[in-house]
This record gives C-alpha cells, structure tokens and sequence, in this order.
C-alpha cells in the first residue's frame, strides 16, 4: 500500500540527510521524495510516499515528527487530496514514427519541448498512472532518457497543510 | 571569580550584552545551563576553549579515552537527573566518543556532547582530524548542530540542553569549528524557540479515565515499569497507585530500583533473565499497564505470545514508542509522573485478591537462587554480600553476566542507584559511569560490578580515578571468559568455547589497580569475600576487588532468545541428573579456564 505523506520541514541544511538517514535506519520504503520551497523561505514542503501498511505509516509518521526540523507532518489520504507528478522524455523518433508520437502527446495533453532529427524531448504533468501510462506507450519508440520529479500533492478543497 | 571569562552583566534584571569569544561563549553557556562538572580530553582545535577551561571555574575532568568521558556524562546524569557534558576533539576524538553517545541515546540519557572541528573553511578538505561527526551521529542523537558562527552558541547552546532534557531525554552533540571559538560575539541569552519540537507531557484526560477503568476491572492486573519511571521522577506515584489498587510490579533493567524490591508486590525484573514469578505473572495477567517502557525483545521474549491474555495500558512520553512493539489497547501519550498522578486521582482501593495470593505463591515457588558453595566463590554471593555491606550504595555494572547478576542479586531500592546499560549492552560502561556518578553523588558509596572481560574495555580511567581523587569502588566478577558469550555457547552452541575463554591472559588485576595507585584486593576463597568487600569501602581511594569466581556459573532462569516468557529455564535447579553433570561441568571448567593454581 502506497501513501503520500506531506512534510513540512525547516530549510536549514542537513534537513533531507536527516529524513533518509530516518528512513534507511527504520528501514522504510521510501517511493518517491520531492522537495521545494513553500510560501514561506523559512520552510519547505516534502511529499514522500511511502510503502507499507497502516502500521509503518503509523510509524513513519511518529518518527518523522521527533525530528527537530519537522514542523509538521500529514497524511494525504487518496481520496481527498490530488497528486501530479511531471516527467521527461527523450523519444528515439524517425520519419515513420514522429506523428504516431505526436497523437500520443497530444491525447495525454503533454507537450513536445525539444527536437532534433533523431530525437523528441517530451514534458508530461499527472498523477502516477497518466505518466506511467504514457511511458508505456513511448516504450515501443526506444525512451533514450527518462527524468520523472517525484510527486507533489495537496489536500483538496479550503483545507491546507501549513507551518 | 576567574578572569579570563568576560561576565556578562546584568543591568534592572536586564542582560547586557557583553563582547568575549566564541569559547568564552560556550563557557558562559554551560554556566547558565548550570553545568557544574564537564569530562573531556582536549585536542588541536579545541585549544581556544581549554585555554578558557583553564582561566574558569569550571570543573574539568581530565579523562584517558574519550569513549570514557561520555560515559562518566551519562553515569553523572543517570545519578543526578541533570545533564551530563563531555568533551572531545575532532576527528578521533569525537569518533570515540560515538559508542557513549549512542549508549546514551539507546537508554535515553541526557547529555550534550561537545566535538571539536576543524576550522570551518576547512571543513569537507579532508583536513587533518577532520571527521563528519554530525553526520556520524545522526542516527544516535536526539538532535546535533554543526556550529558555524560565534553568534548562534547561546541559541544552540541553551536549545541543546532543552532538548537533552525535556520530553524523552537523550544526548545532543554540538560540532564546535576551531574558528568559531576565537570569534568575538556579543554574548546574548536567547530564549527557547523550536517551532517543531514539541515534547507531550500532559497525559489526555479521556485516555487516564480509560485507563482506571481498565485497572479497576482487571482482575490480573500487572504494572510493567521501565526507565521513564526514573526519567519523569515518577517511582512515588508508582508506589502510591501499586499499593492503592494492590497490584504487582515488575521492572525492565532500566527500571531497576523505581519499586523497592523488598515491597511484597514487587516482583523483580521480568525478561530473558528476570525471575520467573515476574514472567509467569506476565503471561497470566489479564492487564498490563507499561510506564515508560518500550517492549523490547529481551522484555518480551517472542512477541507473538508476550501477555497473551492481556489487555495493555500504554503510558509512553514518545508517541512512537505506542503501537511500535505490540499492539496498544489504551495508549496514554504523557510524561509517567503525570499520568500516574491522573491515575491515583481516579482509581478507588481495591484489595488484595487471588491473584495476589497466587504472585505470592509463585514467588515463594520459584526464587532466585544459586548453589551455595564453601570452596570457590560464587559471583551471585559477592552481589550479596555487596548488598549486606553496602545496601544504599549506587550500582553501576558492565555488561553481561555482572550485569544480570548485579540486577537479580542486589536489593534495589532508589530509582537513581542502578546505572546500567541496557539498550547498546557495552562492555565498559560500568567503571566511567561510576567515576560519573560519583562525581554528581559523592556523597554516595559508588561500586561498579564488572567482569573481568569489561573491566579492561575502559580501565585506563582507573588513572582519572586516581589522579582526580574520586574514590569508586569496582568489584571484578573474574571468571577468566566472556561469560555470557560463553553460556550460551555451552547451551547452545554444544560446548564450542570460539573465543570466550580468557583464562590467564588477562592481567593482574591488583597489580593493574596499584600500578595507576589505586587500591587493588583479592578474595580467592568465599572466607575471604566479606573482608575484601569491608576493606575497601573503608578506603577513601579509589579501590579494585579481584573476586576469582566460579568460571561455569551461569545466568540464571533464563528465557531462550525467540522463546515464550512462560518457558523460562531455571538452569542449575533443574533436576538431580542435570546438577550432576553440571558438578562434573564445574571441575572441567575450573581446570580449562582458569587454572586456580596460577593465583
């Protein structure tokens, strides 16, 4: 079972070392880890997801907020909050295949952001499975280099996760 | 008054910032923090700070390995309740320390080390004694600072000892660049302000009365105590609520001492080497109620069958201790001293019951006993007689045999008279944090149980001892082997002695004591035990007692790892076969390992 988790945490250095090192020595999955600055350059916004059940996520969630530097911690249910996630993907293309390509991006409103003869650069934004999707499909035309951020989320609706 | 340290002054109740280095700073520090007495060994970088060690007041003990000033910081701050502080320098210097630090974080120890660093533009060169200690110690610290600016050691300072102390304690380092002692600064004192931390102490109101309700219907009841019982200063509400509702209490090593063991609903220790009334009453008990404690594997044995019949009660200060073990039907979230106070205000009486008769039935069935022997000395007899002898003395203990010994054998009756350690199990610990104790108790008697494998893991501080005046006593439990590695090796790995057996390659010991001027005493025979143990709690110097034991004595009962708690073997008691082949064990064992002639 996968979970999001959004941690906001201090932006003072040695912060994320603090994280992982939590994760590899509780021996927790981590999925995927993004980070960035929030509204405030005080503080920064973590999503991790994290695999395992209620009770690691329990866990997770207990340890991550006995770190001094983490202001706070919440779980965003599926539910209830959003998630996206952006990738990039150099396509081997050739004359054949280019416009094949091109329906693909333009069905998953992605955007083609380089070109050269032998190769296509294209930009995704969506939850997990649109990209996995996508990247599935770009697989038959030989994906050269594939770059994905991670996935960011926030609760739906008026409800925010603040400092 | 010293004059080296610039004072900072006070003016209508206000602080004046006053100009002075960055090691002045962290002098001014400690001083505002109360620090009294700091353990430390200088180096390079720290140069700056010991030259203003030297012009203060401040109390320095100069120790001979680093690993012994963190454990002289934690045996201090377990005796005390205080905050311990050790010192070391860079690279080595804080890298020996890590084995005390992580000790302290593993049995929840207030203490705030001090490292050296090489000089900030230095840092990630490589340079010489460079060591990444913050990043070393992330995992065993509550929270550590590299220091980059004069300016911020007030703040990093006065945070450091609030988080050493509040919520769960435990030991914060703070990395000191060479460069950052010499700068000037203005000295201010900041208040505390850490948006993210947050330590629970108020237990929740609904959780207590929950709590009661449960305590009130059991009809089993158990009270499980662990170290947070010492930490919150709680052992008088424990006692009070024990006797109120009439229920027996067991204690984890850690919590040694916070019931008096000589109270009929005491129940010892409970665990791999805990007695067996406290593990039968575990496994019948229809309610545990754990007070600071963590449920861990040398606690519950296989976990899967820990208290089967049991609902659980849950008083934790550090909501991740609650669910992470065993399952928790009634967490209370809140420092001991505070829950128990909720829960006396809200528990009626209750008598005594059947399951109190049957406590006391198994008690009487079931005793921690050795076999008496008149010819070589048994190491559970020399824990007697220190306790006859010496009944209000601070116990520190290594680890392994001494140490389960220590804890079986010696009446404990005050939280703060046990130090030992439980969670890392190192070897070496008891002697420092006998020199620590004593240091923050010297009004105290202080002895350290010890093996003869442990002793020598820290016995260079037998100089601090010496020089520094700090009259510890040590008891060696001298069996010529590792004695625990060996036990289990006779039961469990047939007999294969793969590196446990000492024998005559360790020194003399009271030749080793005299030769750094202390006190060295043997006792061979039994008939000689009381007189060594009378000797030298009648000097004033720092004194060691040889006591040559018997090398197959074994631990015991003793809960197989992975085993259910019910199925604790009484090892030498269990039936006249097994005590014959044991006999003739013995013999074998006197003859390989310690050759008694050679004394």
């Amino acid at each position: 079972m996968k979970h999001n988790i959004a941690v906001i945490v201090e932006n003072k250095s040695g912060v994320l070392t603090r994280i992982a090192g939590l994760f590899s020595r509780r021996s927790f999955n981590i999925d995927s880890l993004s980070v960035g600055a929030t509204d405030n350059p005080e503080y920064s916004r973590m999503t991790i997801t994290v695999q395992g059940d209620r009770d690691v996520l329990e866990q997770v969630i207990k340890q991550l907020s006995k770190l001094i530097n983490v202001i706070r911690v919440s779980e965003l249910d599926h539910s209830e909050s959003l998630e996206r996630e952006l990738a990039v993907i150099k396509v081997s293309v050739d004359r054949e295949n280019r416009s094949e390509i091109m329906q693909i991006v333009n069905i998953f409103r992605a955007r083609i952001i380089d070109v050269s003869q032998r190769s296509m650069i294209i930009e995704v934004t969506g939850d997990e499975e649109k990209v996995d999707a996508i990247v599935q499909l770009l697989r038959q035309f030989g994906i050269k280099e594939l770059a994905r951020t991670g996935k960011v989320s926030m609760l739906r609706g008026a409800r925010v996760i603040k400092a | 008054m010293s004059q080296g340290i610039a004072r900072t002054g006070s003016e209508n109740g206000r602080d004046v910032p006053q100009k002075m280095t960055g090691a002045q700073a962290v002098l001014e520090s400690l001083k505002r923090e109360g620090v009294d007495v700091v353990f430390g060994l200088p180096g390079g970088v720290l140069l700056p700070l010991y030259d203003a060690i030297y012009q203060s007041d401040l109390r320095h003990i100069l120790v001979r390995h680093e690993q012994g000033a963190a454990h002289m910081a934690d045996g201090y701050a377990r005796a005390t309740g205080k905050v311990g502080v050790c010192i070391a320098t860079s690279g080595p210097g804080a890298t020996n320390l890590v084995t005390g630090i992580a000790n302290a974080y593993m049995d929840s120890v207030p203490m705030v080390a001090i490292t050296g660093q090489v000089n900030t533009w230095l840092i990630g060169k490589d340079a010489f004694q460079e060591a990444d200690i913050t990043g070393i110690t992330l995992p065993i610290t509550k929270h550590n600072y590299l220091l980059r600016s004069a300016k911020d050691i007030a703040r990093v300072f006065r945070e450091a000892f609030y988080i050493a102390r509040t919520g769960r304690p435990g030991p914060v380092l703070i990395d000191l660049p060479r460069d950052v002692t010499v700068e000037e600064v203005e000295f201010s004192w900041p208040e505390v302000n850490l948006p993210g931390y947050h330590p629970s102490f108020k237990a929740h109101e609904m959780q207590i009365k929950k709590a009661a309700k449960a305590l009130m219907e059991a009809e089993r009841p158990v009270i499980y105590a662990g170290g947070g019982v010492k930490y919150a200063s709680a052992h008088k509400e424990l006692y009070e609520l024990a006797q109120k509702i009439n229920a027996p209490v067991t204690t984890t090593l850690m919590g040694v001492g916070c019931f008096p063991e000589d109270h009929p609903l005491s129940l010892g220790m409970l665990g791999m080497h805990g007695t067996k009334y406290a593990n039968y009453a575990i496994q019948e008990s229809d309610l545990i109620l754990a007070i600071g404690a963590r449920f861990d594997d040398r606690v519950t044995g296989k976990i899967s069958s820990f208290a089967p019949l049991a609902k659980i009660v849950h008083i934790d200060v550090d909501p991740a201790e609650v669910g992470k073990n065993v399952r928790v039907d009634i967490p209370v979230v809140g420092d001991a001293r505070n829950a128990l106070t909720g829960l006396l205000r809200e528990v009626l009486p209750k008598d005594r019951g059947p399951w109190n008769e049957k406590v006391e039935t198994w008690k009487r069935d079931y005793p921690l006993r050795y076999i008496p022997d008149m010819n070589i000395i048994k190491p559970q007899y020399v824990i007697e007689k220190l306790c006859e002898l010496a009944p209000e003395a601070i116990i520190t203990t290594e680890v392994g045999q001494n140490q389960m010994w220590a804890a079986q054998f010696f009446v404990h009756k005050d939280p703060q008279k046990f130090i030992s350690s439980g969670g890392l199990g190192t070897m070496g610990y008891g002697f420092p944090a006998a020199i620590g104790a004593k240091m923050g108790r010297p009004e105290c008697e202080v002895i350290d149980i010890a093996g003869d494998g442990s002793f020598l893991m820290n016995s260079q501080e037998l100089a601090t001892a010496v020089v520094n005046e700090i009259p510890v006593k040590v008891a060696i439990l001298n069996n010529g082997c590792l004695g625990m590695v060996r036990q289990w090796q006779e039961l469990f790995f047939e007999k294969r002695y793969s590196a446990t057996i000492l024998g005559r390659t360790s020194p003399d010991f009271v030749k080793l004591a005299e030769a750094y001027g202390a006190v060295g005493l043997r006792a061979t025979k039994p008939s000689e035990v009381e007189g060594v143990i009378r000797a030298a709690l009648a000097t004033d110097r720092p004194c060691l007692m040889d006591f040559i034991v018997n090398p197959a004595e074994k631990v015991s009962p003793m809960v197989p790892a992975g085993a259910t708690l019910s199925e604790i073997l009484e090892l030498e008691w269990c039936d006249e076969v097994q005590c014959k082949n044991l006999e003739k064990i013995y013999a074998e064992a006197r003859k390989d390992v310690l050759g008694l002639e050679g004394y």
